[in-house]
């Protein structure tokens, strides 16, 4: 099964066990429609910053919601709303969503095409000139730093509804969430299990680790095609 | 040198009669020895320094050491012929075998050979390595001088580079815990794992996976390391997770949380000790390799944990 399978699935399990298969065609439909035109209750289109399909939009630090796992998109949004998410841009438009708005924004984005799709989940040797890289692959367990990837999944691809994927990800709004750790605007993550490794990075590891999984998905494409070139 | 009880060696000697009669592929000596608990590291702080990967020589020597990085990090390369289980042995060594009180590498690589008081013989480094297959990996051990051996053993030898030889260093092993004063209690246990663990290990304890590649080991069930491992033992499982879990989070639990938790995960079900298949029953397996702090052959919620012919997905004696 591969991953959008298995988020589908998930997404499933979830929508079966309170609904039926129409409600969650239904919940994707209504998260359209507030995604394209807002829900008029104060909440505005979601794609005037988020994009048409999604995408963000690096310049102006929008995050990419393509394919973000339902359950993460969810909870992000609930942690606008209770505050353990601080964000002024924000924080308004999740307060003027229902329940019902969250969850089938939350289905809408997930069921679009994200980055992700495709990435691979072999195992590769990190190169050890490679900082960002090491970081990703092997992390920096003299600060106590593991790898990214032994939580945000082989290619920082994401894992489950927790651990959100990391590439293709806009480095711009990748960097800002570290620093909203490390200055204490987020603090809704499950057990602290970010909070601490976002204080333990070093200004330079965050410059090096968000430029990487920005580009990390064109990197392997690129890598893959340049493979291809040389097996005739 | 402890005098071995009577009973213990009559059965060491049926099991070592069994094993050969059945020709297994096991080295019936590590079988036995691997139940040992390492002996405690001297105290103080872990001061030794493996050298950087940077540093591995661009020679054939620099080869076989990333061979054996590779496999020590990605042991399910040797899924289906070597190892039957979900594991890598980084998954309890962690940082590639590089990290102190992770039982690190570079802390064994001088200790062995070494004479074991339990099996009365002295044990090589590769029959150590091969404990940790027929157990940990649920597997069946690649053959002394073998190239997956060979390339372990040449990467611990760099990961070793300065350090003393017969000398045992801090940071070796996994640094012991004391038993609370009150005990352990899994079903205080279970309760932490719900809160702290179950993110990552999954409710069911079978860990989570991206595509074909385990990303959260397993703690229990069929792809779990098997009755007869280090891991199983509550005292050794509370020292590793004091250390090293939740990951990212090391020494956040208390000893109490952290015994507790470990009682909980090792008092749920996992592939049958191998050296069961030499023993006549599930009390002479017990009594002959299960005299420490753990589940084997208990009842548990009504359930005599070990008591069934589940090896997992390993066929046997390899034929
Ligand atoms: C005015 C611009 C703007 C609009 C309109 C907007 N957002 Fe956002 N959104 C942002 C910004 C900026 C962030 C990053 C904030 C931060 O740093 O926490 C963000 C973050 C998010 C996140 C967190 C993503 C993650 O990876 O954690 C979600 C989910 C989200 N927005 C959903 C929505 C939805 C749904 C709507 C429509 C109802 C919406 N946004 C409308 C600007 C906007
Ligand atoms: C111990 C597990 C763990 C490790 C290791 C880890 N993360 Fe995370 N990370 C998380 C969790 C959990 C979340 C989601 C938090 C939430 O739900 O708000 C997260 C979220 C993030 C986010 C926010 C993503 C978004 O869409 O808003 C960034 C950025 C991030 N991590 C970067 C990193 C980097 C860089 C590393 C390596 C240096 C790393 N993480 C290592 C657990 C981890
Ligand atoms: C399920 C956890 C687990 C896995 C997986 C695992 N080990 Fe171990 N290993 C242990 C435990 C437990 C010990 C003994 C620690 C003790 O008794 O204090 C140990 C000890 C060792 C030692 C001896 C350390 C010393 O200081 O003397 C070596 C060498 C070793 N393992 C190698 C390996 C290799 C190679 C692999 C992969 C093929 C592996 N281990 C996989 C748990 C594991
Ligand atoms: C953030 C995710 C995460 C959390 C939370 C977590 N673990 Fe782990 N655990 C891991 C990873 C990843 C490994 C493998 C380490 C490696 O390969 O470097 C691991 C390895 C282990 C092992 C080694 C055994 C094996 O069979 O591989 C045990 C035991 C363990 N964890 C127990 C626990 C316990 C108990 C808790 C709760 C107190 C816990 N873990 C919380 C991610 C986690």
């Amino acid at each position: 099964m591969n991953k959008r399978t298995r988020q589908l699935s998930s997404l499933l399990v979830i929508w079966g066990a309170c609904a039926s298969l129409p409600a969650w065609a239904d919940a994707i439909q209504r998260g359209q429609a507030i995604a394209q035109q807002g829900n008029g209750q104060g909440a505005i289109a979601c794609l005037s910053c988020h994009g048409p399909q999604g995408e963000g939009n690096a310049a102006g630090g929008f995050p990419r919601l393509a394919g973000l796992p339902a359950g993460y998109l969810s909870h992000q949004l609930r942690s606008y709303r209770d505050g353990t998410r601080q964000n002024p841009m924000m924080q308004p438009f999740a307060l003027a969503l229902t329940d019902e708005d969250i969850q089938a924004v939350s289905a809408y984005y997930a069921s679009l095409e994200g980055e992700d799709v495709n990435l691979p989940t072999s195992y590769q040797a990190a190169a050890p000139e490679n900082t960002a890289e090491w970081l990703a692959e092997r992390g920096d367990w003299e600060n106590t730093i593991p790898a990214c990837n032994q939580c945000h999944g082989p290619n920082g691809q994401g894992v489950g509804d927790t651990f959100p994927p990391l590439a293709g990800q806009h480095a711009s709004y990748l960097a800002a969430q570290l620093n909203a750790w490390r200055n204490g605007t987020r603090s809704n993550d499950p057990n602290g299990l970010m909070q601490g490794i976002a204080e333990r990075l070093s200004e330079e590891q965050i410059g090096l680790i968000t430029a990487y999984y920005a580009t990390l998905p064109e990197q392997l494409s690129a890598n893959a095609a340049a493979g291809q070139e040389e097996t005739p | 040198m402890r005098k071995l009880p009577k009973s213990f060696r009559l059965a060491m000697g049926i099991m070592l009669a069994n094993v050969t009669l059945s020709a297994s592929a096991q080295d019936p000596q590590t079988e036995r020895d691997y139940q040992v608990p390492l002996p405690p590291a001297p105290s103080g702080d872990a001061v030794f320094q493996p050298p950087l990967e940077s540093a591995i020589p661009d020679n054939q020597y620099g080869d076989m050491v990333r061979k054996g990085r590779d496999l020590f990090v990605d042991t399910q390369q040797l899924r289906g012929t070597h190892v039957f289980n979900e594991q890598n042995c980084s998954n309890c060594h962690l940082d590639a075998g590089r990290m102190a009180n992770s039982a690190p590498m570079w802390a064994a690589f001088g200790m062995y050979p070494a004479y074991r008081g339990k099996n009365d013989k002295v044990n090589t480094l590769a029959e150590r390595i091969q404990g940790c297959f027929t157990y940990s990996m649920n597997g069946i051990p690649p053959e002394t001088g073998s190239e997956s051996l060979v390339a372990l053993e040449t990467y611990f030898h760099w990961l070793a580079t300065g350090a003393p030889v017969n000398q045992a260093m801090p940071g070796r092993g996994y640094a012991k815990l004391e038993t609370p004063q009150g005990g352990y209690d899994p079903e205080r246990g279970a309760q932490v794992y719900a809160e702290q663990c179950a993110v990552c290990h999954g409710s069911d304890g079978a860990g989570q996976k991206v595509g074909d590649r385990q990303v959260f080991p397993p703690l229990w069930g069929d792809g779990a390391y098997n009755w007869g491992a280090g891991m199983h033992r509550v005292n050794t499982a509370a020292a590793f997770i004091k250390a090293n879990m939740p990951l990212g989070k090391p020494y956040s639990l208390s000893d109490e949380d952290a015994w507790d938790v470990a009682a909980f995960i090792n008092s749920h079900e996992r592939p049958q000790d191998p050296r069961r298949r030499g023993m006549e029953s599930l009390e002479a397996t017990d009594r002959t390799f299960h005299q420490h702090s753990g589940y084997y052959g208990d009842d548990v919620g009504g359930q005599r944990l070990g008591d069934h012919d589940n090896y997992g997905a390993n066929p046997g004696s390899g034929d």
